[in-house]
């Protein structure tokens, strides 16, 4: 392969590129306010049920975890709701998902039985990783979704690598790999861009950037606090999205997904969203003030979609009532379902540590 | 004496030390504006200022590297890790860089660095945040690896480590923070390397350092009662071992039982194992034991927790097969 076409062609990307990334990251509002009227009546239902679903269940789990059901480090969606939302009705069933540890809502908008969730948050053998995870290692093979991962920055390189068995496949399929704003720090997500761009995976990156990485705002964490632009050392195309807006954060993935199917590669996409709670149960979020939250709280995803479905006569608020009944009776009924389940037995310790039955353990 | 907390006797430990010593900086996540993750830095950046006292963002390769760099050239890093679960990430540089710059160098360039932070099980955190890995870090040379059970320890071990010339890890745990205990005013050091009869006893031996020597205490307790008089070693540093205080003890109780978090293969335990059957073979009465944690990740679920970890029952049955007794 000549270098000179290699030239060419980046050169080519680097010029074309740019301006794509600036006027999606400026003209996002308009977009939006344009497009709305692009998405059916039944998508704007089925964005406020799943995302009220997910408000509703993390309330609920932040209760539980009050009263110590739940235990260990429990991480709320609470505010994020529209990443999950919106890319769920911008890809495709056989896509493949993978986050970090705040990742109750992404099952939950991908169909898994909320029952399952609450069990795993639980510790419950009926739970979607059998008790076994607990609130950051969730996993759900049945909606492929690939967990639920610890590691700050860790599954970035694997969400790569998802996206490269699909292309090896050739099965048309991608992956949507979440991180954090604080885990674009991380050196491996960086080597994993590069790779990802070099060999043209189809992955699309997704920076949920909520502002904070614990008590640590993004501007305390770089110069670069424009995380769009994380990607352009590997040309990689890349936007800011306005992700209080649904339907701005599925027009960003379905732009993604385009290209990664057609052979492109992998695509960056900022979400700028916000926590309304802190990091996790712990922690009271001091670093932050009241009027900041309060901003993004007018901004709310649900109500946004709401706003739509009412001017729209899409439903009334009794029909949203109505919904809103049945997802507080469908949270109600995934606490009676893990309440009424069992721990796994002790035995279970040495299940799923091998794929080979007998494998000898030592047993002191 | 005065009664203060583990997070105050380490954090008293690094002030003394960075009032006296101004090459010595703390840096890690969240230790500065947030006051520590754990609380364990408090008010540290108040007295010492940003210079100091340094917040870094999620990327525990590359400070842990700067910290290597920054001893290599003169200063004394305490560098943190949220969890030891994290220094992972940043293996290479802790084995690859500060346990060999010194003899890479023919002693030119040494590490005087100390990477401290959490180990081991802290309750319902899943696989991936309930690691012990005090034998790794151990089984590389060039590495002192210091394990602390209570405060005075900690204090007393955290300003050798600072001082020492080499790289030291330290580790503590997240449900040790808050254990009080008795702690002196005035300064002392504790040397790296001793151990400490915390029991006499002369039915058994039981070896154990960090948190999990809790277990081996309460089943000291529990066997006085049925007439077992249990020794207990802490080890406080698990590398170097201080192999002569364990076969000092076996002995003169010719029996060893070993209580560990970490898994069982090429555990410490294995390694006393070894050294106490070389060195004191014709003393024992039984067979060592080990009580360690099963051969398995530990998993979120309680009976899981409970069926992995090592605890006192089965540090008792394992106490009373070397004494043979049932
Ligand atoms: C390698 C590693 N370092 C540190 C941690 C501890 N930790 C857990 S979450 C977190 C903050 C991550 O923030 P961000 O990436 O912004 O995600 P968010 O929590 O905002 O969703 C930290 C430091 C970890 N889990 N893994
Ligand atoms: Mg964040």
């Amino acid at each position: 392969m000549s270098d000179a076409k290699n030239t060419a062609k980046t050169a080519a990307k680097t010029t074309t590129k740019k301006p794509v990334r600036k006027t999606a990251a400026k003209s996002t509002a308009k977009k939006t306010t344009t497009k709305k009227t692009s998405f059916s009546k039944e998508t704007y239902m089925k964005w406020y049920e799943d995302m009220q679903l997910m408000r509703k269940f993390e309330e609920k789990a932040g209760q539980l975890y009050g009263q110590q059901k739940i235990r260990g480090f429990c991480h709320l969606y609470i505010g994020q709701e529209a990443c999950v939302a919106g890319a769920v009705s911008a890809l495709t069933k056989d896509d493949k998902w993978i986050t970090a540890y705040r990742d109750h809502a992404h099952p939950l908008g991908l169909g898994t039985s909320p029952n399952a969730v609450m069990a795993e948050l639980y510790g419950k053998e009926t739970g979607c990783s059998k008790g076994k995870g607990g609130s950051m290692h969730m996993f759900d093979k049945e909606v492929n979704f690939m967990g639920g991962h610890g590691i700050v920055g860790a599954q970035v390189p694997m969400g790569a690598g998802i996206g490269f068995a699909e292309k090896y496949n050739e099965t048309g399929n991608l992956c949507i790999c979440y991180m954090g704003d604080g885990a674009v720090r991380q050196g491996a997500i960086h080597e994993a861009f590069n790779m990802a761009m070099l060999w043209k995976i189809p992955v699309i990156f997704v920076i949920e950037n909520n502002g904070y990485a614990m008590g640590t705002s993004v501007s305390r964490t770089s110069n670069v606090i424009d995380l769009s632009t994380l990607g352009e050392s590997y040309d990689m195309p890349s936007e800011g999205v306005d992700a209080m807006s649904v339907e701005a954060v599925h027009e960003a993935v379905a732009r993604a997904a385009d290209r990664a199917r057609s052979g492109e590669g992998p695509t960056l996409l900022e979400f700028r969203t916000y926590r309304y709670k802190g990091h996790s149960m712990s922690d009271p979020a001091k670093y932050r003030t009241r009027e900041e939250v309060n901003t993004y709280r007018k901004k709310d995803p649900i109500e946004q979609v709401k706003d739509v479905i009412l001017k729209k006569k899409y439903a009334s608020q009794e029909d949203l009532d109505k919904i809103d009944a049945g997802i507080k009776e469908k949270v109600e009924a995934s606490v009676k379902f893990a309440e009424e389940s069992d721990f796994p037995d002790a035995s279970e310790a040495f299940k799923d540590i091998y794929k080979q039955e007998d494998y000898p353990f030592i047993m002191d | 004496m005065r009664v203060i907390q583990f997070r105050e006797a380490l954090r008293e430990a690094m002030n003394e030390e960075m009032r006296r010593d101004e090459s010595v900086f703390l840096m890690g996540e969240e230790v500065a504006e947030y006051n520590g993750a754990y609380k364990v830095s408090q008010g540290m950046l108040d007295e010492f200022g940003a210079k100091r006292i340094i917040d870094t963002p999620i990327a525990e390769l590359g400070f842990a590297g700067i910290g290597v760099g920054a001893a290599m050239n003169g200063l004394r890093p305490i560098i943190e890790f949220m969890t030891f679960n994290f220094s992972l990430v940043a293996i290479d540089q802790v084995i690859n860089s500060a346990a060999k710059t010194l003899a890479m160098s023919a002693g030119q360039y040494g590490s005087p660095i100390v990477f401290r932070g959490p180990t081991g099980n802290a309750g319902q955190l899943g696989a991936q945040h309930s690691q012990n890995f005090e034998n790794w870090y151990a089984n590389t040379p060039g590495l002192k690896v210091v394990v602390p059970a209570n405060p005075h320890d900690a204090k007393g071990l955290l300003k050798s480590s600072i001082r020492d010339n080499d790289p030291v890890i330290f580790m503590e745990s997240e449900m040790m923070y808050g254990d009080k205990g008795e702690v002196p005013e005035e300064e002392y050091l504790i040397p790296l390397g001793v151990a400490d009869v915390k029991r006499q006893g002369t039915d058994v031996t039981v070896v154990s350092f960090g948190k999990i020597l809790k277990v081996a205490q309460q089943a000291a307790e529990e066997l006085e009662k049925e007439g077992i008089s249990v020794e207990i070693i802490d080890l406080r540093t698990v590398r170097p071992i201080d192999y002569a205080a364990i076969v000092k003890s076996v002995k003169k109780t010719n029996r060893l039982v070993i209580v560990e978090e970490a898994w069982p293969l090429a555990s410490i335990a294995t390694d006393i194992t070894y050294n106490v059957q070389r060195h004191a073979f014709d003393y024992l009465d039984a067979p060592i034991r080990r009580v360690n944690s099963m051969d398995v990740p530990l998993s979120y679920a309680p009976t899981l927790i409970e069926a992995v970890l090592p605890n006192v029952k089965r540090t008792i049955e394992a106490i009373k097969s070397v004494t043979y007794v049932s």
